[in-house]
């Protein structure tokens, strides 16, 4: 009989996840801080027009509409000084099978479960990526299981959540829930070791590669539509794998565009509390993933996180609660678009720097995500309200999470805000140190370099 | 009551307080880590609150608390917001001037 304690599966990790992963990391671990990212990027075997093949032959995803949104524009323009507002275009990620862009992530992952004679997959998310797992799972007639941190000690279920928990129960797939907290991590290897299925983890190259087809479709796409680039892209960052993805596959396409991560501020609220569970109104895209998985990627479910932000990204942006609810009402009122809301924080982001760009320039939103019962911007302020928190309209900067959500008095107040990219980039320096307690080499400095996309004398200043 | 293979859904306390990780948040420490699985009766008939064992999804088995007998999702679009017609009203007003009924 195995010792199922916390403690005895815990120490049980690095085994339980080896046979889950079909993939050996430790062949790119150098012994100290740095690792081959590249390597492990390649191992997949699949270049990009490989994954596009998979993704379009087998799961019928990719390929999604570039909407321009002309009266979001217009009104950005209406807030802007003269001459500035650029054109602002979405990418209808929405439209894909199981409603997100995440469903990418999944299919290259489903596809080498299957490949390697897995005979299903386990996804530990509360977000939609356990609908795109359990979408493909069912495509390639694989079992899937999905493994949600739902309810607090009251029993009282995130409504986006339980809408979640419904979609993946409708694509077939077993829901397991739990009440808050960090040990969703020590069940999902319970039962990885009790059924031996694949890690259809979102942090694999798999996923991230999976990723990379939605930056290689936005600067083609630009290219078709408008003749040109892209001049910025924003996206909504939580564990980094969508930013991670999509800058690559614009890299892989040849395009410079700015790549701009755009989070919800929750701060102040702890994301392992079970008070504080419910007092937040958006559950993923926001600051309690978005700043720590920057600043350490490898605190995910597999040895080392395919997902590295702080590599790709420009700058890192982030907007309140009431921006982005105020955003999803005027993405439906003015462009007939019900979506959300969590996927449009990179929208309410987008419509406060537009207004700092000239009208030429282009600024692409690289997802939409669908909307449904519990997920909804209505649904979602109903029950923020019901949990006491105080909605009104007012200047977004005196939002507190957990206690107001403040709707903008005018669409001019929405205001991206800037995040110090620079102390972003020094945390992640010191984690590594710390995380890992080794002393850095010089092949660390320069792997560090490459981490916080900045040189070895940044890194050799902020070293702890 | 319930029949077996009548569709049910269990509760489990996976940790007692004492059992979970220590660098948690006070408040959720002094709680346990709770667990809810739905699947298959596996025993000939049961009422809510005995301890029964249920085949998932999957096929995997599981032990726990009945909680529920056709266990359904009862979430919804919430309460009128009357702020989201504010919104509606404001940014259409701006963009194409006059009230949206006007």
């Amino acid at each position: 009989m195995l010792d199922n304690s916390y403690a005895a599966v815990m120490a049980r990790k690095n085994e339980i996840m080896k046979r889950a992963v079909g993939m050996d990391y430790d062949r790119f671990e150098s012994g100290s801080i740095a690792f081959d990212y590249e390597g492990m990027m390649a191992a997949t075997g699949y270049s990009l027009e490989a994954v596009r093949k998979i993704q379009i032959e087998e799961f019928q995803i990719g390929n999604t509409p570039l909407i321009e949104l002309k009266n979001l524009t217009a009104l950005a323009r209406m807030c802007a000084p003269q001459g500035m507002g650029a054109r602002i275009f979405v990418k209808d990620e929405a439209s894909n099978l199981s409603g997100s862009f995440k469903v990418r992530r999944a299919a290259t992952s489903i596809h080498q479960a299957k490949k390697m004679g897995y005979k299903g997959v386990i996804s530990a998310t509360s977000g939609n990526y356990g609908a795109a797992v359990a979408a493909c799972a069912a495509k390639a007639g694989l079992k899937c299981i999905v493994v949600q941190e739902c309810f607090d000690s009251k029993g009282i279920g995130q409504p986006e959540i339980i809408e979640k928990a419904r979609k993946c129960e409708a694509l077939g797939a077993e829901v397991v829930q739990l009440t808050v907290g960090p040990e969703l991590f020590y069940m999902f290897l319970r039962m990885l070791e009790e059924t031996d299925y694949f890690n259809a983890s979102l942090y694999t190259p798999f996923g991230i590669a999976g990723v990379e087809t939605l930056g290689y479709e936005i600067a083609h796409q630009c290219r078709l539509l408008l003749g040109r680039d892209p001049d910025m892209v924003v996206c909504t960052n939580a564990g980094g794998g969508n930013l991670t993805g999509t800058a690559r596959g614009l890299k892989k396409a040849g395009c410079g565009a700015e790549v701009v991560a755009a989070s919800v501020n929750l701060s102040g609220l702890h994301m392992a509390s079970d008070t504080q569970f419910n007092l937040k109104s958006f559950t993923t895209g926001h600051t309690g993933f978005g700043m720590p998985f920057s600043t350490w990627p490898d605190r995910s479910d597999v040895p080392r996180s395919a997902a590295r932000p702080l590599r790709y990204m420009d700058r890192y942006v982030t907007v309140n609660q009431g921006e982005v609810f105020y955003t999803t009402e005027m993405l439906a009122a003015l462009e007939g678009m019900e979506k959300g809301p969590a996927g449009n924080t990179s929208l309410a982001a987008a419509f406060s720097l537009a207004q700092t760009m000239p009208k030429d320039k282009i600024i692409v939103v690289q997802e939409t995500e669908y909307t449904g019962a519990g997920k909804h911007v209505n649904a979602q302020l109903s029950f923020a309200r019901q949990n006491g928190i105080d909605i009104r309209f007012g200047d977004p900067k005196d939002e507190v999470p957990g206690k107001s959500i403040i709707l903008p008095s005018h669409p001019s107040m929405i205001k991206a805000k800037e995040a110090d990219i620079e102390h972003l980039r020094t945390s992640l320096i010191h984690n590594a140190q710390k995380m890992t307690g080794k002393t850095p080499t010089e092949a660390d400095i320069e792997f560090l370099a490459e981490e916080t996309r900045t040189n070895t004398t940044f890194v050799k200043e902020h070293l702890a | 009551m319930a029949q077996k293979n009548d569709w049910v859904q269990i509760h489990i306390d996976v940790l007692k307080p004492s059992e979970r990780a220590t660098n948690i948040p006070e408040d959720t420490r002094h709680v346990p880590l709770e667990m809810w699985v739905k699947g298959h009766l596996l025993n000939d008939a049961a009422e809510i609150g005995d301890t029964v064992r249920v085949r998932t999804k999957t096929g995997r088995e599981a032990e726990g608390t009945l909680c529920a007998v056709n266990p359904s999702f009862k979430h919804n679009f919430g309460d009128y917001i009357p702020e989201l017609d504010t919104v509606e009203e404001t940014v259409k007003s701006i963009l194409f001037g006059g009230k949206k009924d006007a």
